[in-house]
């Protein structure tokens, strides 16, 4: 067998993919989802709130956003999956009565996600101009809901694709739960494809893993090009007649 | 629009610093009811502080605020900011939001009104400032002169006892300033009670009711526009004007 069939047996071998689609699909790739979308919508959430304080007029709100901030950026995410998965797993056994370690990997990764989601969300609010504001309490609105309607708004809207590419680097650390040891039918996509791998001594359900990855995070990245474009240069707005005349005119000038 | 039966406003002894920046020095200024005060005096004097003191966006160090006779202080400062319209020099219009929408967030959250008439009444308000045809489009679509009226639009739905200008004029380009300025000229006639930070020496002179001169945060010299104008008594204001005319 010379080298270039063994290399392809090694990453391409089709039966071997074949074999581990179903449970990609079906088990793993629900599993993921679960995780980073749960995760994803949480960290938000979180990072907002972690945004306000960083924020805040209160300086003690700002210090407990930027500690936190400081403590969940700078730690590898596999070391906080441990130490929450495993640390916290008798307490949340006791509440949830279960051994499932979902809880808590959605708890970390949360937590995680919610650090660099909240510098976004804080980076995007603070470059809306001051006179936002400044004009929405003129008109009689709290501090509260002039951060809500305008400032939050704007200042999101900004991040957007910043926010988006924290969600492709959530969806992919999701993986790291597998350290927490799940059941055949808690596995999230990695887990299932070096379960197979380990199985059958061959890296293809390992690259047929990868590809999924791919099918979901490419995508993202390109939603991501999207909306900075977007962003960037508007909505495509509604020509006015005359606007659509002009180049008409230059035309027959020509 | 409204029936103007209130609006006295009046600040006494204001002061404000920043820090060791002294900005307001016991600034006194009145405007009557159905009147217009213009502010006039170089950067930095201190004027447009003056006017967020006044609505309490900046809350003064020591002074009052009386609203038809009645400190403002102790009241709640979103709620005397709903009486008080602000025009401010950058527009500042909600770019996330149409023309019409700009026009109708505080009817809605702040009135109360349904989403119906809040629409309803804002389009008769850009009505009002010629830009009805304008409702769907975003801020950035329109050109500093129209924004400026939209943002007076704005102010005006919120049926203000008091309008205050910011330099409305400042960032216009020259051709647009003349728009805005017979709109705010349309308002002060209809017996708007304003009061009117401003650099165009001819609206000041020809609209305003008094004039009021302001350098380094305190009030120079005050008046009717023909003796700020043309019998100017101190030198700072006759230096003023010999720079700006």
């Amino acid at each position: 067998m010379d080298l270039l069939d063994q290399l392809a047996d090694t990453f391409f071998n089709w039966e071997e993919m074949a074999k581990v689609i179903p449970a990609l699909l079906m088990v793993g790739l629900p599993n993921t989802l679960i995780l980073a979308v749960a995760s994803g919508i949480l960290g938000s959430l979180l990072g907002l709130g972690l945004a306000m304080m960083g924020i805040s007029r209160n300086a003690g709100a700002r210090w407990v956003a930027r500690i936190y901030t400081d403590i969940f950026r700078g730690l590898p995410a596999i070391l906080v999956i441990l130490v929450i998965g495993i640390g916290l797993s008798p307490i949340a056994r006791e509440i949830t009565g279960s051994r499932n370690p979902y809880p808590l990997g959605i708890l970390a990764l949360t937590l995680i996600a919610a650090a660099y989601i909240g510098e976004i969300f804080r980076s995007g609010i603070q470059s809306v101009e001051k006179g936002q504001l400044e004009a929405s309490r003129a008109l009689g609105f709290s501090y509260g809901s002039s951060m809500r309607l305008v400032v939050v708004p704007q200042g999101i809207r900004r991040v957007l694709p910043a926010l988006v590419n924290q969600f492709i680097s959530l969806l992919k650390d999701s993986s790291l739960v597998f350290m927490l040891g799940l059941a055949a039918s808690d596995r999230e996509i990695f887990r299932i494809g070096n379960d197979a791998m380990a199985n059958t001594g061959n890296l293809s359900p390992l690259v047929a893993a990868g590809v999924l990855y791919l099918i979901l995070t490419v995508p993202l990245t390109h939603f991501v090009n999207f909306i900075d474009n977007r962003l960037r240069t508007g909505k495509p707005e509604k020509k006015e007649p005359d606007e659509l005349a002009a180049p008409i005119g230059k035309g027959a000038q020509a | 629009m409204t029936d103007f039966a209130s609006g006295t406003l009046t600040g006494k002894n204001l002061h404000l610093s920043f820090g060791h920046n002294h900005v307001l020095r016991g600034i006194d200024l009145h405007v009557e009811k159905g009147t217009t005060a213009s502010v006039i005096g170089p950067s930095g004097s201190g004027k447009s502080t003056l006017l967020r003191v006044m609505n309490r966006l900046i809350e003064p160090d020591q002074g009052d605020i009386l609203l038809d006779g009645r400190s403002v202080l102790k009241d709640n400062p979103d709620e005397l900011r709903q009486r008080i319209g602000m025009v401010f020099q950058q527009f500042n219009l909600f770019p996330h939001k149409t023309v019409v929408d700009n026009v109708s967030l505080a009817l809605r959250k702040l009135r109360k009104l349904s989403k119906d008439q809040a629409r309803a009444e804002a389009l008769e308000q850009l009505d009002l400032v010629g830009l009805k045809h304008k409702a769907e489009a975003r801020p950035a679509n329109l050109s500093g002169g129209q924004q400026q009226r939209v943002a007076i639009a704005r102010a005006l739905a919120m049926k203000p006892e008091v309008m205050f200008f910011d330099e409305a004029t400042s960032a216009l380009d020259p051709e647009l300033v003349k728009g805005v300025l017979a709109l705010m000229t349309d308002l002060a006639k209809g017996g708007m009670t304003m009061v009117v930070v401003t650099h165009e020496m001819g609206f000041s002179r020809n609209v305003s009711d008094t004039v009021t001169f302001m350098d380094a945060g305190v009030v120079v010299e005050s008046g009717p526009p023909e003796k700020i104008f043309s019998a100017p008594e101190t030198e700072r204001l006759r230096g003023f004007l010999s720079d700006v005319l």
